[in-house]
């Protein structure tokens, strides 16, 4: 069986962010970067359905600047057999039609039985990068999965609904799933699976070779939100702030009468 | 300018957010018509064309039919924008009408600036403004952004609808919540532990403040995904909606999931070691702290009292 994962890395969303000089993104000077956590899961579960069909084989796919690469070796140490990476500085500038497109471009030929992705990224969030993989490859779609079981060609799955109701759908394949959080429990890499994770094929591709496509939105601009809350910021000395919190308790509610 | 409205129907109601699309058409000044597979016995109350499908017959979800039963009304209608709720049903339809209509996708819509849309990035800590290039654009919009000033009113003009198209997916059927658990919509007071509590054993602290202000801790979903509380703890969108007089969240970042399920607490407050944390949108105070340090000697503080 051939499996495809495909997972962008992402900043820490604890960062402090600023604009970049264009005004059209975030500056990335000064972050830590991570695998994004919704592709966390999509990973174990392509591992896990490697690990359940004998003879599996499992590549990883991301597309981004040269640092992502640390994150496809997790993904690699996680279980991954190869990585094929897409050196795009540009990234942030595509839109989810060409980031799908490219991969879509990448997968059309080398008929993956499974696809997984993260149903969104955390900084720019589309939630539509895996069902317009499947769309443009023809093939059905899962979103949102919480279950995911494979038997005989086919898959079960789960979707999340609001309000913590499932639904249960199925579907043959190949197909697409993306993979919400809470799927699975991801794996830490072990230090001889980072190990050999190093030895591991990284296969490069060009962006030209893919991008086929033109965007059909764009960044006018990025700024931070208008502070509208305006709630009462406490710092300093952690005992004062006990004792100023509780007062404003007293006051405002009426929970410490 | 027309839109067109995808209303939103599940186990035989129709979705209340599906007024939030009413009002995102009010708020653009378009004209609109409405398109739902649902059924004449839970129509909504609306003004307009309303292009309704059997889920009887085309069952509640179905990607590949839904999508063919809502291109022919496109093609009719040749709405400018066509609208969904950024939910489970919507982020999953809207991609496959986008890329049929080769229109431009914006989602999770927060807000509407001179026509362009407003969405969220990183968490909400920034927020983008999106630009079409094409003459159609689809958006679905963040639960809760829109909202109707009044009442709904009005009785829909029905067009029934139609296709042949074959489905890939398979609907099953749905599975409630897991009843039982701790039931937090009674509560008063709620101490809710996010991830910032980093270890399970740290949840001992959050209890022992909810414990000591006489409430009850809840949770953010991943405390719930790690399995360090139960499901019934979660609060937000896929978990429980709560209003307490006082809400406590330690260590949340507040993400919208998140918000959604708290924001009607009379009294927020936030402990966040991070000051631009977007609880703080929502906070009455925000406590600029190590909850690891915080917590304790505010729990000790007040048991003193
Ligand atoms: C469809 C969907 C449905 C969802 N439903 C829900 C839902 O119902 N409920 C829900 O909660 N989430 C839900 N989520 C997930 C949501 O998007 C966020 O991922 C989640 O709420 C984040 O939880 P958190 O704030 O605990 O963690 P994080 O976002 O990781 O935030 C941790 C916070 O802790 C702070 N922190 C770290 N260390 C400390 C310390 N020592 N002291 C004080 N503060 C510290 C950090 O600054 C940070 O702000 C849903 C997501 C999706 C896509
Ligand atoms: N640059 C990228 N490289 C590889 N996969 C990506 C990339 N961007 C997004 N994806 C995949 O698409 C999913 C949804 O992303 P998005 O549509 O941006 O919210 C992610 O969880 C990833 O699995």
């Amino acid at each position: 069986m051939k499996i495809l994962v495909c997972i962008k890395q992402v900043p820490d969303m604890e960062s402090k962010f600023k604009v970049n000089a264009a005004g059209t993104w975030y500056d990335v000077t000064d972050l830590a970067w991570r695998m994004n956590e919704y592709d966390e899961y999509a990973v174990e579960q392509a591992v896990q359905l490697k690990e359940q069909v004998g003879g599996s084989d499992l590549t990883v796919m991301c597309i981004g600047p040269e640092r992502v690469k640390e994150t496809m070796k997790k993904a690699l140490a996680m279980g991954c057999d190869r990585g094929a990476y897409v050196a795009d500085e540009n990234v942030h500038e595509k839109d989810p039609f060409e980031i799908a497109s490219m991969i879509a471009e990448y997968a059309k030929d080398k008929d993956f039985n499974l696809i997984f992705t993260g149903m969104q990224s955390q900084d720019r969030g589309s939630g539509q990068v895996g069902v317009l993989i499947a769309e443009l490859l023809g093939l059905p779609s899962i979103s949102t999965i919480v279950d995911f079981a494979f038997e005989e060609g086919k898959v079960s799955a789960k979707r999340e609904l609001e309000g913590g109701v499932k639904a249960q759908v199925s579907c043959g394949t190949p197909a697409l799933m993306t993979c919400q959080l809470g799927l699975n429990t991801p794996r830490y890499p072990t230090l001889p699976n980072i190990m050999k994770a190093k030895k591991k094929e990284l296969l490069s591709i060009d962006v030209a070779e893919l991008l086929k496509v033109e965007a059909k939105q764009e960044t006018a601009k990025i700024y931070p939100p208008e502070k509208k809350g305006g709630g009462l910021v406490l710092e300093g000395d952690v005992g004062d702030l006990a004792d100023q919190l509780i007062q404003i308790l007293k006051e405002k509610t009426g929970v410490l009468v | 300018m027309k839109a067109l409205l995808v209303a939103e129907y599940r186990d035989g109601q129709l979705l209340n957010s599906s007024y939030e699309l009413v009002a995102f058409a009010q708020q653009l000044g378009a004209e609109s018509a409405m398109f739902l597979v649902g059924s004449e016995s839970a129509l909504p109350q609306y003004d307009g064309t309303l292009y309704l499908a059997d889920s009887e017959k085309y069952s509640e979800f179905n990607p590949a039919v839904h999508k063919q039963l809502l291109l022919d009304v496109i093609a009719k209608e040749q709405p400018a924008v066509v609208v969904f709720s950024h939910s489970s049903y919507g982020w999953d339809l809207a991609p496959r009408i986008s890329l049929a209509l080769d229109a431009a996708h914006v989602s999770e819509v927060v807000d509407i600036i001179d026509d362009v849309p407003v969405a969220p990035v990183c968490n909400s800590k920034l927020r983008r403004e999106v630009k079409a290039k094409t003459g159609q654009t689809v958006v679905t919009l963040q639960a809760g952004a829109f909202g109707l000033n009044s009442d709904p009113v009005g009785s829909p003009t029905l067009e029934s609808i139609d296709t042949d198209a074959a489905g890939q997916v398979t609907f099953d059927g749905y599975e409630e919540a897991e009843a039982g658990g701790a039931d937090l919509s009674k509560a008063e007071v709620i101490v809710s532990a996010g991830r910032g509590i980093g270890k399970p054993e740290n949840l001992e602290i959050i209890e022992g403040l909810a414990k000591s202000l006489k409430g009850e801790y809840g949770a953010s979903r991943p405390v719930v995904d790690s399995e360090w509380a139960d499901h019934s703890r979660q609060v937000g969108t896929t978990g429980q909606t709560v209003s307490p007089k006082l809400y406590v969240a330690c260590g949340i970042s507040g993400a919208i999931q998140h918000l959604a399920g708290m924001k009607k607490s009379e009294f927020v407050v936030a402990i966040n070691t991070d000051k631009d944390a977007p609880i703080g949108e929502v906070a009455d105070v925000l406590v600029v702290a190590d909850l690891k340090q915080f917590v304790p000697a505010l729990t000790e503080k007040v048991q003193a009292l």
